[in-house]
């Protein structure tokens, strides 16, 4: 009888450990492969421009160079860069090529590479290359790029899709509101900017091609790059080795990944490219970047009568995977916790000359819950009420679950109430607002400001049935293997592909729960698509909800299959047993069982098995969720706003999260870690910013500023558990719930602090000079 | 071409190299020592942190300094000692990779080596630091999975251990 004790909620530490601690890591730039060749990639210096000439007969002359291209060498068969999630019927994809042939549309964008013996060659001869290009205006204003007279990124013109929802009287419910709040907030650009650099690897046996990449999605890439090159999907085997992060910059379909496929077919050579960060900085996929015009009507008593969302959200240069959906997982979002009687969203997709924007941390939903919580704080101000009254006054009480939302989504469990009340005690509110009244009285030149966020998300991507109906180019479900081995071990084969979540150590917890087998004898293997056949990858807070449900499922197979192997082998009838973690039994005779390993060894054997029972306990199961995930949450956080010279420190932040039932805490407080210090980031320090002539300014790290351990407070953590109903684990999503609820936090606190000064609001991120000269600006209108 | 020679965990290189090689592409390519990676290209990022110290002989980790082996060419290196992540262990793990794992302190792993390098170096400093002391130590090493929160717990755990490199 194995010693298994309740492996769901225990604290376990993580399997992946053992290789990353001791550098034994497989990172995809550590692959030598006999007579691998190194690319490097010409990028266009100008953010728009036709491209009149590409000279590199000079590069090819360099030494240690074996070939160099211009986008005219595969013009024939390179293809377009797929976007997966066509939004509306009419909207506008432009042909995205991996190599520019007659025009660069942004700073970054491929024009030609080199292949070369070392990375030192390939980069000396870029610089041998010509290219005579002849400049084109920049778009870089999404408004200015709705006129009229606006240059224009593509053929089609600037606007890529208008889409639209409304549910509710929006007449109604702003005509005669006591109270209506027009806000316009900015939701700058943001670098994903995960540790590891992309690189990828191709190599070519025959008319067979392997290719590894620093991916989040290496089933989906497999599809996307069979698809976009014409090679049989058969013939490609796609491989994420162990990859340093994602945040959603890996889920892409990228020029290079098309073009190492590309090079090693011309060539049947092994290649790779390694990115450098300057590079990455500029041509992996962007985050972020909307305006939003917000409108709220309100009662008196600050009840939500109606909310109206207005979105100018820039796609880039072009529609990458699932550039245009992003802002419209947001659509569902802005209402929040909320109830109302109306609700109205419109999102106009545009093109600019800069990098494309893409699934970063939250994908949207960062984006609608910061034009909500702030709002909300913001109305709370207008109507002299405090910020977490008006939430109370207006969210889903626990007893109204499930819910359906004015935007059409049913919540499915949730404790606002719970979560808030604990914050609130972990919190030290009352004590924080006293202090925050005697520096106001003071005059203190260090104010204090209080912001709150109550958040829900909608994650654990997705009921395929609703990605159809959104016009979403896959599907939502996971898959997962379980193969016993006779010694009674476990390999579980994922669909999941994780960079960092933690899923061999997750997954080995639900198998040893379910299946009753050591923690240590179970096997995760990911990532592979000679391993893993069947998977739709990792993103959007999906691996556990979707994929650990998946995995459920196929221990409950391996249980049914043991049942009747064991009652065969104890001469019993099925009926007769019971099921204790890792055992078959005879009910009222419990000595007379089979350990599921016993069963496993069985089969290997297979010498008394029952007619017509195959000898085998493995089992897949695909599971496509019923609904979202909808975790939630409270975070408060207590900010000191320095007047003088507008620097922001952190105080205290609090967060507490439902993330239902939980697997692993330790997994889930990282992941809330993690999240929170992005989305603070974004209300800081970040922005991916350009200049007049479209040119990247942050392209390093010393001028795009991720946060540093000094730049970050500790956290106080702590979770309401609110179970699932929509999976049979009580399952939610956790990856991106700390980033989507921090940035409003963080900003309604600065400028809850500044608003005795006349500050209505500070733009992102609040960096010093901005709140010194929101203030500066708040007492000079005060004159 | 220069020739050049180095120990790097414990096993003397030789190789001709070009002057501006640099350290970290010396380490990973030439000696095939991956375990230390390339996070960025202006030093900022930390990954690719070992320690260093001058070679009559091997000197023992302790006395050894941080560096960030991106910033170093590797004719720089001539001469030298180095300790990489996977020199640290020494039959049995150190402390501070015992404590990383114990208080879960990297999720993807990528910026894990330089992280733990530039740790054994603060400690070395100062084996008794505070919080804000380990904040500041390790400013010059990027994380973004974790939100630093558990480093900082797992190098004060490995310093109360008395973890001396």
């Amino acid at each position: 009888m194995t010693d298994t004790v309740n492996e769901i909620g225990k604290r376990r530490t993580r399997k992946e450990d053992a290789r990353l601690i001791t550098g034994q890591t497989n990172w995809t730039d550590n692959i030598q492969l006999p007579g691998l060749l190194h690319v490097a990639f010409l990028r266009s210096p100008q953010a728009h421009a036709k491209i009149l000439s590409v000279d590199v007969s000079a590069a090819r002359q360099m030494p240690g160079v074996i070939a160099a291209y211009s986008g005219a060498d595969f013009a024939a068969e390179q293809g377009s860069l797929p976007c997966a999630w066509p939004v509306t019927p009419d909207i506008v994809i432009p042909n995205h090529p991996p190599m520019a042939t007659e025009e660069v549309r942004y700073g970054g964008e491929i024009v030609a590479c080199v292949v070369a013996r070392d990375r030192y060659a390939a980069a000396d001869a870029l610089e041998q290359i010509d290219v005579d290009y002849e400049s084109l205006p920049p778009v870089l204003d999404m408004e200015a790029a709705l006129t009229d007279g606006s240059p224009k990124v593509h053929e089609a013109g600037n606007k890529s899709f208008e889409w639209v929802f409304a549910n509710g009287d929006m007449e109604a419910a702003f005509r005669d509101a006591p109270v209506v709040l027009e806000r316009t907030y900015r939701q700058q650009r943001l670098i994903p900017c995960a540790m590891e650099p992309r690189a990828v690897v191709c190599a070519p046996v025959a008319d067979e091609y392997t290719l590894w990449s620093a991916t989040q999605i290496p089933h989906v890439l497999r599809v996307m790059l069979a698809l976009v090159t014409g090679i049989p999907e058969h013939k490609l085997r796609v491989i994420a080795p162990d990859v340093g992060g994602g945040f959603g910059s890996k889920l892409q379909v990228t020029a290079e990944e098309v073009l190492a496929v590309l090079l090693a077919r011309k060539l049947g050579r092994p290649v790779k490219w390694t990115e450098s960060r300057s590079e990455g900085n500029l041509a992996v996929h962007h985050g972020r970047d909307q305006l939003q015009r917000i409108r709220i009507a309100a009662d008196a008593d600050g009840r939500l009568r109606g909310l109206s969302v207005d979105l100018l959200a820039d796609m880039g240069a072009y529609l990458m995977l699932v550039t245009p959906g992003v802002p419209l997982l947001g659509a569902f979002m802005f209402n929040a916790i909320y109830k109302m009687d109306a609700y109205f969203f419109k999102c106009t997709g545009v093109f600019t000359t800069k990098t494309p924007t893409d699934a970063y941390r939250g994908a949207g939903r960062p984006e609608a819950t910061f034009g909500i919580e702030h709002a909300m704080d913001d109305l709370a101000a207008e109507l002299g009420m405090d910020p977490l009254a008006l939430r109370r006054r207006n969210w889903i009480a626990h007893s109204e679950f499930p819910y359906t939302t004015i935007s059409g989504l049913t919540y499915d469990s949730g404790n606002y109430e719970a979560a808030t009340a604990r914050a609130v005690e972990l919190f030290g509110y009352d004590d924080l607002r006293k202090e925050q009244e005697a520096r106001r009285a003071s005059g203190d030149p260090v104010q204090l400001g209080i912001g709150v966020s109550t958040y829900t998300e909608m994650c654990g991507l997705a009921p395929s049935r609703v990605l159809g109906q959104l016009a979403y180019g896959a599907g939502g479900w996971e898959h997962a293997s379980i193969r016993m081995l006779p010694t009674g071990k476990v390999e579980v084969v994922t669909g999941s592909s994780a960079h960092g979540q933690g899923h061999e150590t997750a997954w080995s917890q639900i198998v040893a729960d379910r299946l009753g087998v050591p923690f240590e004898d179970v096997r995760v293997l990911h990532g592979d698509t000679q391993v893993s056949p069947k998977g739709m990858d990792t993103y959007g807070s999906r691996s556990l909800a979707v994929g650990g449900v998946a995995l459920y499922g196929a221990c409950e197979k391996v249980i049914a299959k043991a049942k009747v192997i064991a009652a065969g082998m104890l001469e019993v009838s099925p009926e007769d047993l019971e099921w204790t973690p890792g055992r078959w039994s005879v009910r009222g005779d419990p000595d007379q069982g089979k350990t599921i390993a016993e069963i496993a060894l069985a089969t290997f054997a297979a010498h008394n098995l029952p007619d017509g029972v195959e000898p085998s306990l493995d089992s897949d199961a695909t599971y496509d969720p019923e609904s979202f995930s909808f975790p939630h949450g409270t975070h408060l956080c207590a900010a000191e706003v320095d007047t003088e010279t507008g620097q922001v420190r952190i105080r205290s932040y609090v967060a507490v999260d439902d993330v239902g039932t939980v697997v692993n805490p330790l997994i889930v407080d990282g992941q809330v870690h993690g999240g929170l210090a992005q989305g603070i980031a974004q209300a800081l320090y970040e922005e991916a910013a350009y200049d007049a002539d479209g040119n990247l300014l942050t392209t390093t790290l010393a001028d795009y500023l991720m946060p540093s351990a000094t730049d970050l407070p500790t956290f106080a953590t702590d979770r309401t558990e609110t179970p699932a109903t929509t999976n049979p684990m009580g399952v939610k999503g956790v990856g991106e719930a700390g980033t989507i609820a921090s940035t409003p936090a963080v900003v309604n606190a600065v400028v809850d602090a500044l608003r005795p000064f006349g500050v209505r609001d500070v733009e992102m991120p609040c960096t010093p000079q901005r709140v010194w000269r929101a203030i500066g600006q708040a007492r000079g209108a005060a004159r | 071409m220069t020739k050049i020679s180095m120990t790097i965990d414990g096993v003397r290189y030789e190789d001709e190299v070009e002057p501006r090689m640099l350290l970290v592409h010396y380490l990973r390519e030439v000696a095939g020592r991956t375990g230390t990676p390339i996070g960025c290209d202006t030093t900022n990022c930390g990954a690719c942190t070992v320690l260093l110290g001058n070679s009559d002989g091997a000197t023992p980790a302790g006395d050894k300094l941080s560096v960030k082996s991106c910033s170093m060419l590797a004719v720089q290196a001539d001469g030298a000692d180095i300790t990489t992540i996977q020199g640290l262990a020494n039959g049995e793990l150190h402390p501070l990779q015992r404590a990383f794992h114990e208080e879960h302190a990297l999720q993807c792993g990528y910026c894990t080596p330089g992280m733990i390098m530039a740790a054994a170096d603060l400690l070395r400093d100062n084996p008794n630091p505070t919080e804000e002391q380990v904040r500041e130590g390790l400013e010059g090493n990027l994380c973004r999975c974790t939100g630093y929160q558990n480093i900082v717990r797992a190098v004060l755990r490995a310093a109360s251990e008395g973890a001396t490199p």
